[in-house]
C-alpha cells in the first residue's frame, strides 16, 4: 500500500507498506517514528496514543490506510522545536517521568484532554488517563503535574 | 488498490460485493487485534469511517437513529433519553477505544460481552443493514446469533441502529474487577416503558450472545405495573427470574456461580433504583 | 501526594529534589529503548516456544524453516557453541531445550529473517514432535517422594528449617493460639517496554549486544559460557530500559540474538511482543503459607511456627534466595522468642519464577499479618496495639538469629501512620466507570486495615556483594567535569539521577557525564533489593573522594602548598597565593580512579537457619482505606497512608515515586493481578486479562518519610524500592476483611471468592 498522510504538518509519504499494518507499525516501521511505542498491540495500554484528525486513537488500532489523506499527531510533533511544552516540563519537575515508556502516550492524552478541557477536576484527568497503563509512577505525580499545568494555564 | 474509503453508502455496497477480498473496517478495535496477533491476514481494508450515512445521530418524530459508524464517545453526551446506552458506550475500554469503538462494531464482532447490546436491546433496537439486495432492517436480537456470528449475509453493511421513539426509561451498569478497560464480567440493562408500561430486561456476557431475558421481563412489567414500590420479596423474585434465564460460563475471568449471583444482583438493583425513581 | 520530608542540600547534590536525569529525551518520546533501536543491515530474530507445559522432545526439524526465502537462519540446542544451560543461581536452563520442555513457552528454536514478519513464519514453520508428558502444576504435589522428578536432583530446590529459641516454647497451655493458612496468585512484572536487544558480531570473533537488562555482568558471563567465548570477547551495552521490578533479571534474547548474530555474521534484532514477554520473563511466586502464632494473653508473642510453599516452577533463577528470604522474613518486623519455620521452593512445570520486587518478602508479609490481625481479633487489642506491643527494637532476633539491628522503626512507623486522620472522603467516591452504575454508596462499606512490613536490602548470605565506579576528572573553561562510569543498570528508578547528585556532592563540578552502562567498567551488580544507590552509589562516592584526593595533590605540588591550604570551590583551586583554575590544575592529564564499594558482609545461613544474611533491612507501614460492595465482591481504595524510613532520602522526588509506583503495585497484587494457569497452560497472557490499575485504581497516596540515617551506609541512606510493596496489599486484604468480615485468605481478592464466603456465612 502508498500511504500518504499529513504528519505533525508535515506531508509524508510511504510506500511499499503491508496491508496488515497498523498506524502504529507505519509510524515506527515505514517512517521511522519510534517515539510512540509498542507494548501491548490491542490497546490496552495506551502506550501509541496519538491524534488522528485531531481526535483520540490507539495507533495500533487504526489499520495503516485510514491514515491515508488524515492529519496525524504524535510526541515527535509536540511542542516548539526547542525546549518542552509548559506540560512536559511539568512531568519532569513532579517527578512523573520514571522509566519513560508510557510518557509519550500520556502527553498526547493530556494534550487531548487540556483542549476540551482547560479546568479539569482531578477525577476528570484519572478518567482522561484511564486507558494510560504506568507500571512505575501509581499515576499520582502524572495526576499532580496535568493539574499544575491546568492551573498556571487559567492563571496567566 | 488495497484500501478503498467511498463516501456513499451506495459505493461501499458497491466494493463490499466487488471487493470482498477487502475486509470492512470502521473503529478497528476488535479487527485490528486479530491482525496484530496474526489470527486474521488482510489483503486490503474497505474502510466505512467516511461513508455518510453510518454517521450522525438523528431523531425524527418516531425514532432515533444512529449511525452504526459513529464513534462511542460522540454518542454519549447526545443520547440522555437512552440513558441505558449512554451509560453502557460510557464504559467501553477507555478514552482512546471510545473514541473509535463503534455500535456497528459492538454488533460485528457479537462478544457475549459486547457492552452496548444488552442496553440496545432493552431499546427495541433495530439494526438496519445494507446489501446488494437492498436494505432491510431487523430487530436487534435476531441478528446475533453466536459469539462472533450474525445474520449478516457477506455482502451485507451494518449501517445504523434505529430505536423507536417512547417514554422508555432505562438504566445500564456492568461488573469488572477494575475501574477501566475491562471486559464485563457480566452486565445487565433494564428499561420500564412508561406509556405502555412494557419491560425490558437484557445481559451481557451470561450467554453466547447479548439477550433479552423474557421470565425477567415478566416480572418486573408485574413490578412495573404496581402502585407501589417494590417489595425486597418481589426484587428478590426478579432476581430468581434472571437467574433462570441466562447460562453462564467458568472461563478465567469469573465463575459461572459468579456471573449468576451478580448479574441477578445487578438486575434486581437496576430494577429497584428504576422503579423508586419519580 | 502529601509527602513530608527535608529538602536540605541545593544545587543538585545528595537530598536535593532532582528531575531525572534522562527526562527530557523521554517526556520528548526521543528517549531510545531497546526496542527503538535500529541497525543497517539488522536480521530480525524471533522463538519458537513450546506451547505444551511438559513434554519429550522427539525431533525438531529447521528445514522447513530454512527453506522460507529471508529466512536466513534457523538454530536449536545442537547449535549452542558452549554450556547448553544457563541459570542466575543453578545452570539448569537449557539455551534452547534439548530433549525436554518443562513449560510452557519454553524456548526451543530461534530464527533470524530479512523482516519480523518472516522471522515469525519461519518460527511457525518449524517441525517439532513432541509426546506430552503429564504437568506437575501444584507445588505441593511436586514435594512429595512420589512425584516424578522435574530435574536430576528431585522437586525440592530448596529446604530451609528453621529453629529459633527453646523448644519448650512451644506449648499452647495458657497461650492465646491463632491459625492460618494463605495463598497468594502469580503476580507478574509487567514492565511496559517489552523485552529487546540488538547483538552484533564484533571483528574479534566476539560479540556485543545493546539490550534492556538489570545486570549487564551476570548477562555476560553466562553469554560467554554459551557462547563459549572468554568474557573479554563479549561486550554489553545496556540500551533504555522500560522498567524491571525484578522480570530482567534472568536472561531472554541475550544468547539467542548472539547466537544468531555469530551465525549470520549479521547484526541481530530481536524483541519480543506483550505475550511472549509475558512467556519469556520469570514471575512472582506463588505461595502457600501455614502459620500458627501463640501470644500470652498480654499479646505478646511466644512463638511462630510457618510452613511456606513457594512454587518455583520449571527452572530454578533466583528461586533459592527468594526462599531465604521467605525464611529471614516469615515471622515480620516483631520480637518473637521461639519460631519453627519451613520454607520450602518446589520444582513445577508451571512457568519459572524469580525476582520480583519484594523476592519473598511480600508472600511472608500477607501471611504474618493476617495473623496479627487475627490475634488482634482474639485478644480484644486494636491491629496497631497488638503490632505495637510486638514490633522489633534493635536488639530483638530474627527467627534466623540475627538481630534486627538499627535502626528497627517499625514502632515508630505504625504510631505516626496511626496520627494521620482517616481521609474525608464520601462511601463511594472512588468508584467509578462502570461501577458507579452497578454500586451505589448504600451498597458500600468502609473498611480500614493496617500492615507493616520490612525486607533485606541488598544480596545476602555471603554472596560477594559489592560494586564498582570509575570516576575521571577533566576540566575546560567552565569548571571542572566529571565523568562517571558504571555498570549499575537505570531501570527507570532515577539511578542516573542518583549518580550525579554523588558527584556534585563529592566534586566541586561544573558538570557530570554518566557513561553509559557496559562492560567496560567492574560489575555493578544487580538493579534490583534495593541495593543500587547504596552500594554503586558507594563505589561512586569512593572513587569521587579518590579522584578528590589526587586533585588536591596536584594543586599542592602546583602550588607547592600543604593539603590543609587547599579549597576546592566551584571555579578553581583556591590556596593562599590564588585560586587556580582547574583547567591549569588537570592540564590535560585527565585524572581518574575505580573503587570497588562493599557493604557489611553477610553469612550464610546453617543447618539450623540461624546466621547473620542481611546486612540491613528496611520498613514501610501502610494503612489502607477501601469501599467494599460486598454483595458483588468489589472492592475500590480510597486512600493509602504510608510510612517509611528511608534512612536518607537522596533525591526526594525519586523517593515518592518508588514509594507510590510500589504501592501501586501491591494495590495489583490485591485486587487484580493474577497470572491464571490451567495445568501449566497460560490463559491470560494480554493485557486485556492481566489487569493492571489504572489511574482510576490507584487512588491518592499519602506518604511520609521518615530520614533515621542508616548507621553503616553512604550518607545514611538505606534501600527503598520495595518496601513500599511489601505491606500494601497486607494492608488492603486487613481493610477489605475490616468492611466483610470475610477472612480474605487468599490474594489477588477475587470477587467470587467475597461473596461465595458471604454466602456460606448467611447461610441459614
Amino acid at each position: 500500500m502508498r500511504i500518504s498522510l499529513t504528519l505533525n504538518g508535515r506531508a509524508t509519504t510511504a510506500s511499499e507498506v503491508d496491508p496488515n499494518a497498523s498506524l502504529l507499525d507505519l509510524l515506527r516501521d515505514d517512517l521511522g517514528q519510534v517515539g510512540s511505542k509498542d507494548a501491548c498491540r490491542q490497546g490496552e495500554c495506551g502506550s501509541c496514543t496519538v491524534l488522528l484528525d485531531g481526535r483520540l486513537a490507539c495507533a495500533c488500532l487504526v489499520h495503516a490506510a485510514q491514515a491515508d489523506g488524515r492529519s496525524v499527531l504524535t510526541i515527535e510533533g509536540l511542542g516548539p522545536s526547542e525546549g518542552l511544552t509548559d506540560l512536559q516540563q511539568a512531568l519532569l519537575d513532579r517527578g512523573a517521568v520514571q522509566c519513560g515508556f508510557c510518557t509519550p502516550g500520556i502527553v498526547v492524552a493530556t494534550l487531548h484532554l487540556l483542549e476540551r478541557t482547560p479546568r479539569p477536576t482531578e477525577a476528570e484527568v484519572r478518567a482522561a488517563l484511564s486507558g494510560n497503563l504506568c507500571r512505575c509512577t501509581g499515576y499520582q505525580s502524572i495526576v499532580d503535574a496535568v493539574l499544575d499545568v491546568a492551573a498556571e494555564r487559567s492563571d496567566s | 488498490m488495497s484500501a478503498i474509503r467511498p463516501t456513499t453508502l451506495a459505493d461501499a455496497v458497491v466494493v463490499r460485493s466487488e471487493r470482498p477480498d477487502l475486509e470492512p473496517v470502521a473503529g478497528g478495535t476488535d479487527l485490528m487485534v486479530e491482525v496484530n496477533f496474526g489470527r486474521t491476514e488482510l489483503a486490503g481494508v474497505l474502510d466505512l469511517t467516511a461513508v455518510r450515512e453510518l454517521q450522525g445521530i438523528d431523531r425524527d418524530d418516531r425514532h432515533i437513529r444512529i449511525g452504526a459508524a459513529h464513534p462511542m464517545a460522540e454518542i454519549e453526551e447526545r443520547l440522555p433519553d437512552l440513558a441505558a446506552l449512554a451509560a453502557a458506550v460510557a464504559t467501553v475500554g477507555s478514552p482512546q477505544i471510545r473514541a473509535r469503538a463503534t455500535l456497528g462494531g459492538n454488533l460485528a464482532t457479537a462478544s457475549p460481552a459486547g457492552d452496548s447490546l444488552p442496553a440496545l436491546l432493552v431499546h427495541d433496537a433495530e439494526v438496519e443493514v445494507a446489501g446488494t439486495a437492498g436494505i432491510r432492517r431487523m430487530p436487534l436480537g435476531e441478528a446475533l446469533v453466536a459469539p462472533g456470528r450474525t445474520t449478516l449475509r457477506p455482502d451485507e453493511l451494518i449501517v445504523a441502529f434505529r430505536v423507536p421513539r417512547s417514554a422508555w426509561r432505562s438504566r445500564f451498569a456492568k461488573v469488572g474487577k477494575r475501574n477501566a478497560m475491562v471486559i464485563a464480567t457480566c452486565s445487565a440493562a433494564v428499561a420500564v416503558n412508561t406509556d405502555t408500561g412494557a419491560a425490558r430486561v437484557a445481559a451481557g456476557a451470561v450467554a453466547p450472545t447479548a439477550r433479552r431475558l423474557p421470565a425477567a421481563e415478566a416480572r418486573l412489567e408485574e413490578l412495573a405495573g404496581a402502585s407501589a414500590t417494590p417489595t425486597e420479596r418481589a426484587l428478590d423474585e426478579l432476581a430468581d427470574a434472571v437467574r433462570a434465564d441466562i447460562a453462564p460460563i467458568d472461563d478465567h475471568r469469573s465463575t459461572a456461580a459468579y456471573r449468576r449471583h451478580a448479574t441477578a444482583t445487578l438486575v434486581r438493583r437496576l430494577a429497584g433504583r428504576l422503579l423508586s425513581t419519580p | 501526594m502529601t509527602v513530608t520530608t527535608e529538602t536540605r542540600e541545593v544545587g543538585g547534590q545528595v537530598g536535593a529534589a532532582r528531575r531525572h536525569r534522562d527526562g527530557v529525551p523521554k517526556v520528548a518520546g526521543e528517549f531510545a529503548f531497546a526496542s527503538d533501536l535500529h541497525r543497517d543491515g539488522a536480521l530480525f530474530g524471533a522463538t519458537l516456544r513450546s506451547s505444551l507445559a511438559s513434554a519429550l522432545i522427539r525431533r525438531v526439524d529447521v528445514g522447513p524453516a530454512l527453506r522460507i526465502p529471508g529466512v536466513r537462519c534457523a538454530l536449536t540446542h545442537m547449535d549452542v557453541p558452549g554450556r547448553s544451560t544457563y541459570g542466575l543461581e543453578i545452570p539448569d536452563q537449557p539455551v534452547l531445550a534439548a530433549d525436554r520442555i518443562r513449560y510452557q513457552g519454553e524456548p526451543v528454536a530461534i530464527v533470524a529473517a530479512d523482516t519480523p514478519a518472516l522471522a515469525r513464519r519461519g518460527v511457525a514453520a518449524i517441525a517439532v514432535d513432541c509426546e506430552p508428558l503429564p504437568a506437575l502444576t501444584d507445588a505441593e504435589a511436586a514435594i512429595l517422594p512420589s512425584a516424578p522428578p522435574l530435574h536430576p536432583d528431585g522437586n525440592v530446590l530448596r529446604r530451609i528449617e528453621v529453629r529459633h529459641g527453646p523448644d519448650a516454647w512451644l506449648e499452647r497451655s495458657d497461650l492465646v493460639v491463632v491459625e492460618g493458612s494463605y495463598e497468594l496468585g502469580m503476580q507478574d512484572q509487567a514492565f511496559l517496554g517489552p523485552e529487546a536487544g540488538i547483538a552484533e558480531p564484533t571483528p574479534d570473533g566476539g560479540v556485543r549486544l545493546d539490550v534492556a537488562t538489570q545486570w549487564l555482568h551476570v548477562d555476560r558471563a553466562q553469554m560467554a559460557s554459551s557462547l563459549a567465548l572468554p568474557e573479554e570477547k563479549v561486550h554489553l551495552s545496556l540500551a533504555g530500559v522500560g522498567g524491571a521490578f525484578g522480570g530482567r533479571e534472568d536472561l531472554s534474547v541475550q544468547i539467542h540474538a548472539a547466537m544468531l548474530a555469530l551465525r549470520t555474521g549479521r547484526p541481530i534484532k530481536m524483541t519480543y511482543g506483550r505475550e511472549e514477554s509475558f512467556l519469556g520473563h520469570v514471575h512472582r511466586h506463588p505461595a502457600r503459607l501455614h502459620y500458627v502464632h501463640a501470644t500470652d494473653h498480654e499479646g505478646r508473642l511466644r512463638w511462630v511456627r510457618a510452613r511456606i510453599v513457594l512454587d518455583g516452577g520449571a527452572y530454578a533463577s533466583s528461586s533459592r534466595a527468594v526462599c531465604l528470604n521467605a525464611a529471614s522474613t516469615a515471622v515480620g518486623p516483631y520480637r518473637c522468642p521461639a519460631a519453627r519455620v519451613e520454607a520450602i521452593v518446589a520444582y513445577t512445570n508451571n512457568p519459572p519464577c524469580g525476582a520480583m520486587r519484594g523476592f519473598g518478602a511480600v508472600q511472608t508479609c500477607f501471611a504474618y499479618e493476617a495473623q496479627m490481625d487475627k490475634l488482634a481479633g482474639a485478644l480484644g487489642l486494636s491491629p496497631v496495639e497488638l503490632r505495637l506491643r510486638n514490633a522489633a527494637d534493635e536488639q530483638d532476633e530474627l527467627p534466623t538469629g540475627q538481630r534486627f539491628g538499627r535502626p528497627a522503626p517499625a514502632a515508630r512507623l505504625l504510631t505516626r501512620l496511626s496520627q494521620h486522620p482517616l481521609p474525608d472522603m464520601p462511601l463511594g467516591s472512588t468508584f467509578s466507570g462502570e461501577a458507579a452504575a452497578a454500586s451505589q454508596p448504600g451498597d458500600l462499606r468502609r473498611g480500614v486495615g493496617w500492615a507493616v512490613g520490612f525486607k533485606n536490602v541488598g544480596f545476602s548470605a555471603g554472596f560477594n556483594e559489592h560494586s564498582t565506579a570509575r570516576v575521571r576528572l577533566d576540566a575546560d573553561d567552565s569548571g571542572l567535569i566529571a565523568t562517571v562510569h558504571t555498570a549499575a543498570c537505570e531501570v527507570g528508578q532515577g539511578l542516573v539521577t542518583v549518580q550525579e547528585q554523588i558527584a556534585r556532592t563529592e566534586l566541586p563540578v561544573a558538570a557530570v557525564h554518566l557513561h553509559t552502562a557496559d562492560t567496560g567498567v567492574g560489575n555493578a551488580g544487580s538493579s534490583s533489593a534495593s541495593r543500587q544507590t547504596w552500594v554503586t552509589g558507594g563505589a561512586v562516592r569512593d572513587a569521587c573522594r579518590a579522584v578528590r584526593r589526587e586533585l588536591v595533590r596536584s594543586v599542592c605540588e602546583l602550588a607547592g602548598c600543604a593539603e590543609d591550604d587547599v579549597t576546592l570551590d566551584l571555579d578553581g583551586a583556591r590556596t593562599p597565593e590564588s585560586t587556580i583554575p582547574y583547567a591549569e590544575v588537570i592540564g590535560g592529564r585527565p585524572v581518574e580512579a575505580t573503587r570497588v564499594f562493599r557493604p557489611p558482609r553477610t553469612e550464610a545461613l546453617d543447618d539450623d537457619g540461624q546466621g547473620d544474611a542481611h546486612f540491613a533491612f528496611a520498613y514501610a507501614a501502610h494503612r489502607a482505606v477501601v469501599d467494599v460492595d460486598a454483595e458483588l465482591g468489589i472492592v475500590r481504595l480510597v486512600e493509602i497512608a504510608t510510612t517509611q524510613d528511608v534512612g536518607r532520602a537522596v533525591n526526594p522526588l525519586g523517593v515518592e515515586g518508588q514509594i507510590a509506583g510500589g504501592i501501586a503495585q501491591g494495590i495489583g497484587l490485591a485486587l487484580m493481578e493474577e497470572l491464571v494457569l490451567e495445568d501449566g497452560q497460560l490463559r491470560n497472557g494480554s493485557f486485556t486479562d492481566y489487569l493492571l490499575p489504572t489511574s482510576l485504581d490507584v487512588p491518592r497516596i499519602r506518604a511520609e518519610v521518615l530520614e533515621l540515617g542508616h548507621p553503616e551506609s553512604p550518607y545514611g541512606l538505606n534501600g527503598v524500592g520495595e518496601p513500599p510493596t511489601i505491606a500494601s496489599t497486607a494492608a488492603i486484604a486487613a481493610a477489605v476483611r475490616d468492611a466483610t468480615g470475610a477472612s480474605v485468605a487468599r490474594v489477588p481478592i477475587r470477587p467470587e471468592d467475597l461473596v461465595a464466603e458471604r454466602e456460606h456465612s448467611w447461610s441459614p
